[in-house]
C-alpha cells in the first residue's frame, strides 16, 4: 500500500483544483483523511452501498440535497462543515428518514489557509459522527479569488424512511399541539454577533446540531406525529407558514411560551430584528395530536438535544393558512413570511 | 430581560386596559365618533401592532399612525439620486439597512446593488466613515437619514472627519425634522386628531419644548411616550386623562430617557453642522416648509449634492395611492384604494408599505388587530390579498 500523501501547501492556489498532484494531495490528505470509511473504498467515482433498511418492505428511501454558505465561515458554536452535515441530516430527520449516508462538494476560493479546510473536515466528521451517517463521495473545487467567498459546502444525503412512517406538513389537524426542542434564534443571533461589524460581544453560542437521534426517540413514543420541519432560514415563523399553508389549518403561538435566550432577544433589540425569523440549525417544530402530545414532549425532553422542549401553540379551524401569536399582553398579529430578508431598522 | 420584561409585564398592562377603558367611557365626543390618537413615531406604530395593542383597546380609541417613519417619506426622486450616487464607479455608497428596499421610479438601493452597484450596509455614520478611512482612493457617501434621533451621530461623524481630515466622505443629506411636519398635519382642513403621542427618541435630543404650540395655538394635548407596550398604554391613559380633566398640556411619560431641555451637546453639534433647507418634499406629505436638513456653508465640502451631479427629479407620488390620508387619519389603511391588491410589501407602491414600520405594511403584516376573534377570511400567501387586506373596518 502506498504511503498516506501529506499536503505541504498552507495556502490553497489554483493548482489544487488542477486535477493533477496537488488536487490528489489536497483531496487524500484534508477530506479523505478525516471522512475515511469502508464505504468509501478505493476511491472509485461512485460509492457503492447496501442497506438492510432499505430492502424491507414499505421502507422508502429519502434523499435531499442543501449549499451552504455562511459568513464568518467559523463562528461560535460551529463552522460551515458542522451546519453542511447537520443541515442535511435534519432535512432527511424531520421526515421521519433515517439518515444513512452523506456526500460533501466543495468550492474553495484560492488562497484559503488548508489549516481552515483541515478544521471544516474534521467538523465534518464529528458531526457525523454523532448524527450516526458517513460521508461516502465528495468532490473539490477550486475557484479564482473573488469567484467565491472562503468556501461553499454542497452536501446531498440519503436516508431510509421505515413502513409505516408518514410525516407531512399537509397531515396536520385542527387540535393538534405545536412542540420545539428548545430555544429559538441562536444560531442566527451568534452568526450576527461573530460577524462583528456590530460590535456587539456575546456568549451566545449557535445550536447546531443533528436531530436524527431525537427524532427518533419522539416517534417511538409518539408514532401519531404528523410533521415535523427544522427552522433554518426563515426561522421559526416560516416553518410555521408552510406548515399552515400545506395542511390548509390556522395556527396560534403562544408569544410567553416561546423560549428565547435573553442574549438573542437583547440582539433582536438592538438592531430591530424579530426572533422568530432568525435562523436555527439544530432547532425543529413538530405537530403531534393532543393525544400524543404529552408523550412527545417527554420524550423531547428525555434526549440531549431537546432539553428545553415545549408546547408553543395547536393548530386551530379558525384563520386558515395563517400563522396568529397571541402577544404576551394578550393581543393578537399575524405571523406572516418574511419579504425579502430581514433588514435591520435605523432606530 | 432586565429592563426590558418590566415594561411588558401582562398583569400592569390589563389594570391599565381597564383604566383606559373607564376613561375613554366618560369622554363625550361629537356624534359618538371615535376618540383620534395619532402616535407621530414609527416606531410606537411597530410596537403597536407587535403587540397586538389595538385589538386591546376599546374600540372608542382610535389609533392614527402618524407621518414618523423617516423611511416611508422618503421621496422617490430622492431615492433616484440615491441610485445615481450608488452607481458613479468611485462611489461607495453606505445607507441602513432598511432604506435598502424604499422603490425609486427605477429601481431600489438593492437592485442597484445587483446591478452591480457598490452599495453597503452599515449599522452607524461611523462605520461609513471607517470605510472612507480604509478605501482612500474611493469616494464613501452616506445615506443620511432620520428625524432628530439620527441627526446628532451624523453631524459627529462630520465633525470627526472635519477633525481626521478624510476628505473621501460625504453625505446625501436626508435628514427631515418633526415639528413643521406635525404642524403641517394641524393645519390641515380635514384634521380630527383628538392628541399626540410625541415620539420619545425624538425628544430625547430636542426635549419637550418645542411642542409647546401643539397646546397653546391647537389646543392638542401631547404626552411624550416611551417604546414598550406599557409605555404607549401609561401615554394613552394620560392623554385620556388630560381630555377627560379638559386640560391640554406637553406631558412627558418617557422620563427615565427624555429632559424637558433634551440633550443640548447633540443638539448644539447638529445646529453647527446643517442648517435648514427652505422646503423639502416629503412622500405623502407633498413640500414642507423648513422639514429638511442640508449641510451648512462651513461643512458644503462634505455634501454629496453638492459634490457630484445628480438627476434631482421630482417624481409625483402614484395618483391611486392615499398615503397622504391615511398619514392625517382620514382613512385607515385598509380603505385604500390600493391596500394589499396593487400595493403590497412586495411590491410597495406608496410610502407607508415601504418600511416595517410604516402603517401599512405593519397592518398588512400583522393583521391590523383583525384577528380578535378568529373570524378571519381565509386569505392565502403570496396572492397578495392577505387576510389583512379585507375592508372589514
Amino acid at each position: 500500500m502506498a504511503p498516506p500523501r501529506r499536503l505541504s501547501a498552507e495556502r490553497v492556489t489554483l493548482a489544487h483544483g488542477g486535477g493533477g498532484k496537488a488536487m490528489r494531495d489536497l483531496v487524500a490528505d484534508v477530506f479523505v483523511a478525516a471522512f475515511r470509511n469502508p464505504e468509501m473504498g478505493e476511491l472509485e467515482d461512485q460509492a457503492r452501498l447496501s442497506s438492510a433498511a432499505l430492502a424491507e418492505p414499505g421502507a422508502q428511501l429519502a434523499f435531499t440535497t442543501d449549499s451552504f454558505v455562511v459568513d464568518p465561515v467559523e463562528f461560535p458554536g460551529g463552522d460551515i462543515g458542522t451546519i453542511a452535515v447537520c443541515g442535511t441530516v435534519n432535512d432527511l430527520a424531520v421526515g421521519g428518514a433515517r439518515p444513512l449516508w452523506l456526500s460533501a462538494a466543495f468550492i474553495i476560493e484560492e488562497g484559503v489557509e488548508v489549516a481552515l479546510l483541515r478544521r471544516v473536515a474534521a467538523s465534518m466528521r464529528a458531526s457525523a459522527e454523532a448524527a450516526g451517517v458517513v460521508i461516502v463521495t465528495g468532490d473539490t473545487k477550486v475557484v479564482g479569488r473573488g469567484s467565491a467567498d472562503k468556501l461553499f459546502v454542497t452536501t446531498s444525503g440519503v436516508g431510509v424512511i421505515p413502513a409505516g412512517r408518514r410525516l407531512a406538513a399537509s397531515r396536520v389537524r385542527a387540535g393538534d399541539v405545536a412542540l420545539v426542542n428548545g430555544v429559538l434564534g441562536d444560531h442566527g443571533a451568534a452568526i450576527l454577533a461573530a460577524r462583528g461589524d456590530l460590535a456587539l460581544t456575546s456568549d451566545i453560542v449557535s445550536d447546531c446540531r443533528p436531530l436524527d437521534g431525537l427524532m427518533e426517540a419522539v416517534l417511538a413514543a409518539a408514532p401519531g406525529v404528523r410533521a415535523a420541519r427544522d427552522c433554518t432560514r426563515g426561522g421559526l415563523a416560516s416553518a410555521l407558514n408552510e406548515i399552515a399553508e400545506a395542511a390548509g389549518v390556522g395556527i396560534e403561538l403562544d408569544e410567553a411560551a416561546l423560549p428565547l435566550r435573553d442574549e438573542a432577544k437583547g440582539i433582536c433589540e438592538i438592531l430591530g430584528l424579530d426572533p422568530l425569523y432568525l435562523a436555527n440549525e439544530g432547532t425543529l417544530v413538530l405537530f403531534a395530536p393532543a393525544g400524543e402530545a404529552e408523550a412527545a414532549l417527554a420524550a423531547m425532553r428525555g434526549h440531549p438535544a431537546g432539553r428545553g422542549a415545549v408546547a408553543i401553540g395547536r393548530a386551530v379551524e379558525a384563520h386558515p393558512a395563517v400563522v396568529v401569536m397571541r402577544t404576551l399582553l394578550g393581543g393578537r398579529r399575524i405571523v406572516d413570511m418574511l419579504v425579502g430578508e430581514q433588514l435591520p431598522r435605523i432606530c | 430581560m432586565k429592563y426590558v420584561d418590566e415594561f411588558r409585564d401582562p398583569v400592569k398592562a390589563r389594570t391599565l386596559l381597564r383604566e383606559i377603558e373607564v376613561l375613554a367611557g366618560r369622554i363625550e365626543t361629537p356624534e359618538g365618533r371615535p376618540l383620534q390618537i395619532m402616535e407621530v413615531c414609527g416606531g410606537h406604530t411597530h410596537s403597536i401592532f407587535r403587540y397586538g395593542l389595538e385589538a386591546l383597546l376599546p374600540g372608542k380609541i382610535e389609533l392614527v399612525h402618524g407621518p414618523g417613519c423617516p423611511v416611508c417619506v422618503l421621496p422617490m426622486g430622492r431615492v433616484d439620486d440615491c441610485v445615481a450616487l450608488a452607481e458613479r464607479p468611485e462611489v461607495i455608497f453606505t445607507t441602513f439597512g432598511d432604506a435598502m428596499r424604499v422603490p425609486g421610479s427605477k429601481k431600489s438601493l438593492l437592485q442597484a446593488r445587483a446591478d452591480g452597484a457598490d452599495v453597503r450596509m452599515v449599522y452607524s455614520p461611523l462605520d461609513a466613515l471607517a470605510l472612507a478611512r480604509d478605501n482612500p482612493e474611493r469616494e464613501v457617501v452616506f445615506f443620511a437619514l432620520g428625524f432628530e434621533t439620527t441627526m446628532p451621530s451624523t453631524a459627529l461623524t462630520v465633525l470627526q472627519a472635519e477633525a481626521e481630515g478624510i476628505g473621501n466622505f460625504s453625505l446625501f443629506c436626508n435628514h427631515i425634522t418633526i415639528i413643521p411636519t406635525i404642524k403641517a398635519i394641524l393645519d390641515s382642513p380635514d384634521l380630527r386628531i383628538d392628541g399626540f403621542l410625541g415620539p420619545g427618541h425624538v425628544s430625547m435630543v430636542i426635549g419637550n419644548r418645542p411642542y409647546a404650540f401643539i397646546a397653546e395655538h391647537y389646543r392638542r394635548p401631547v404626552v411624550i411616550a416611551g417604546f414598550e407596550p406599557l409605555d404607549i398604554l401609561q401615554s394613552i391613559w394620560m392623554l385620556l386623562k388630560q381630555l377627560d380633566e379638559g386640560r391640554c398640556e406637553i406631558e412627558n411619560q418617557y422620563d427615565r430617557v427624555v429632559l424637558d431641555a433634551g440633550n443640548r451637546q447633540a443638539l448644539e453639534a447638529v445646529g453647527r453642522v446643517f442648517e435648514l433647507r427652505p422646503f423639502f418634499e416629503w412622500r405623502g406629505l407633498g413640500s414642507i416648509d423648513h422639514s429638511g436638513l442640508r449641510l451648512s456653508a462651513a461643512y458644503a465640502g462634505f455634501d454629496a449634492e453638492r459634490r457630484f451631479p445628480l438627476p434631482q427629479l421630482r417624481i409625483a407620488d402614484p395618483k391611486s395611492c392615499q398615503c397622504g390620508e391615511v398619514l392625517k387619519g382620514v382613512i385607515k389603511p385598509r380603505q385604500c384604494k390600493v391596500f394589499g391588491t396593487a400595493c403590497t410589501p412586495e411590491t410597495p407602491m406608496g410610502a407607508l408599505m415601504v418600511s416595517s414600520e410604516g402603517a401599512c405594511a405593519a397592518y398588512y403584516q400583522y393583521g391590523g388587530g383583525q384577528h380578535g376573534g378568529g373570524q378571519h377570511g381565509g386569505g392565502q400567501h403570496g396572492d397578495g390579498q392577505h387576510g389583512g387586506a379585507e375592508a372589514a373596518e
